[in-house]
């Protein structure tokens, strides 16, 4: 026998409170993350009924500072920071010198010379490698803060109202995207009105130390835990790409729906994304079977693309999934999706399947 | 978690029933979480134990469903394809599989004491 060397899998500060609450565990890019509690559909109707919390504490956090921090990150990411004011959120992309995606990626920004990354927990040394190498030579400090915050996603049409009662921000006078400090539970807290469910919501950004008595106090409050399942489900009908699915290292990122994310301006790998991409992103419904990544997509009997993400649509009563096809390709309003050897009929949906 | 002594277990979860009912165990359904598509196999179809002959699908994920003796597949359970949540709700009832004609068992499956003490 062999000896294996297993890495061991990094927890959250939430960990324990996920192991009370019974939470079923699965390894998750290197992370000990709760998967469900209750179950995916109890969890995803909660969200979008009402309102659910995510630990999403093992996204990474790096802070940029400097005189040159605006100028940084507006070299190493494709969206326009310039136009990020203090106190606002930006969604942005981390491109490669060849076109393709090192991370989708989100900046905050906290003053003039000082800016909040928050990055895809499997891609944090990977993006800390890229950021340092092309950091060199610029008046800019990177500290990787990962391991200093517990992240509290709270989702739904009932976030704001829920959370309101408990801080001592006016949650209703901040829009989508704002990025703000305030009391919650009595905790200190950063909040941001972003989320990946579609729903209203605010991500909250706790000390390490303060995230498992915070959890408690907003289980206490009526928020419903959700895990990775619902997160996952609720982002398909969302139509939201997931880095290692829709984006990739050696995948154009104009694939996707997203090209308002690349704006007119130099940047890292901009002449690779100015060469139209190959494959496009489209969405598709099926009756009854799910399809899961992987499954060869089909046009007129010849295999275009393959399915990215799938699952059945909590939300619409039945099957949902993104699909990578070839360009010439991209635009017919029916497909059949393989499934174990049979071909199963698909229509074309545009994305987002489900919009608030 | 649910294991009628009445049955006999297969280490991948099948139960199969002394008239060759065949389903998954409550630890099982339990696993896979919300039953949300079964793929059943059809009627006729000779197989073989150990064999691949349906697949039950949850939110997340697609499992496969090895038959735990061989024989011919002689009915299925046609209520699964309205309401898949049966296999949830009712594992060794409602939420049944499909039945065998069955020629021969497979050589590893256990009773209920054995297979609890494997999944507990």
């Amino acid at each position: 026998m062999t000896p294996t060397t297993e890495t061991p899998l990094k927890r959250t500060p939430l960990h324990a409170a996920h192991l009370r609450a019974g939470a079923r565990m699965v390894p998750f890019g290197g992370w000990d993350m709760p998967v469900q509690y209750a179950g995916v559909k109890a969890e995803h109707e909660a969200v979008r009924t009402r309102a659910g919390m995510f630990d999403v504490s093992h996204m990474g956090e790096f802070r940029v500072t400097g005189p040159d921090a605006e100028a940084f990150l507006q070299r190493v990411t494709t969206n326009d920071v310039t136009k990020l004011r203090p106190g606002r959120a930006q969604y942005n992309w981390l491109p490669n010198d060849a076109g393709g995606l090192v991370d989708d990626i989100y900046v905050y920004r906290v003053a003039d010379t000082e800016f909040l990354l928050v990055v895809n927990a499997s891609n944090i040394e990977k993006d800390w490698a890229h950021l340092q190498a092309h950091a060199a030579g610029s008046e800019v400090q990177l500290s990787d803060e990962s391991g200093d915050w517990g992240l509290i996603a709270v989702q739904g049409p009932e976030a704001g109202a829920l959370l309101q009662p408990h801080t001592d921000v006016d949650l209703g006078a901040k829009k989508k995207n704002a990025f703000f400090s305030g009391t919650l539970l009595e905790f200190p807290v950063l909040f941001a009105r972003t989320g990946y469910t579609g729903e209203d919501g605010f991500e909250v950004f706790v000390k390490a130390g303060d995230a498992e008595a915070l959890w408690d106090r907003l289980v206490a409050v009526g928020l419903t835990p959700a895990g990775l399942g619902a997160r996952d489900t609720l982002r398909l009908e969302a139509g939201f790409p997931l880095y290692g699915h829709e984006f990739a290292e050696d995948l154009h990122p104009l694939a996707s729906t997203y090209a308002w994310v690349v704006k007119d301006k130099e940047h890292v790998g901009r002449a690779a994304i100015q060469a139209a991409p190959p494959v496009r992103l489209i969405g598709l419904a099926l009756d009854r079977v799910p399809v899961r990544e992987g499954y060869p997509v089909l046009l007129g009997g010849e295999t275009v693309g393959h399915v990215t993400s799938g699952s059945s649509s909590p939300t619409l009563g039945h099957p949902i999934a993104m699909a990578l096809v070839r360009a010439d390709a991209a635009s017919a309003d029916a497909y059949e999706v393989e499934v174990r050897g049979k071909a199963h009929p698909a229509r074309r949906m545009d994305l987002p399947f489900y919009k608030r | 978690m649910q294991t009628p002594p009445e049955l006999k277990y297969a280490a991948s979860h099948e139960w199969l029933a002394g008239d060759g009912t065949v389903g998954i165990s409550d630890f099982a359904q339990d696993q896979l979480g919300d039953v949300v598509y079964v793929e059943l196999p059809e009627v006729g179809r000779v197989v073989t134990a150990g064999e691949t002959v349906a697949v039950v699908e949850s939110v997340k994920t697609a499992s496969d469903i090895y038959a735990p003796a061989s024989g011919t597949v002689t009915a299925v359970n046609e209520a699964l394809s309205g309401t898949p949540e049966l296999v949830n709700s009712g594992p060794y009832e409602d939420g049944w599989l499909f039945k065998l004609d069955v020629t021969e068992e497979s050589g590893d499956l256990m009773d209920a004491g054995a297979y609890a003490a494997a999944n507990t």
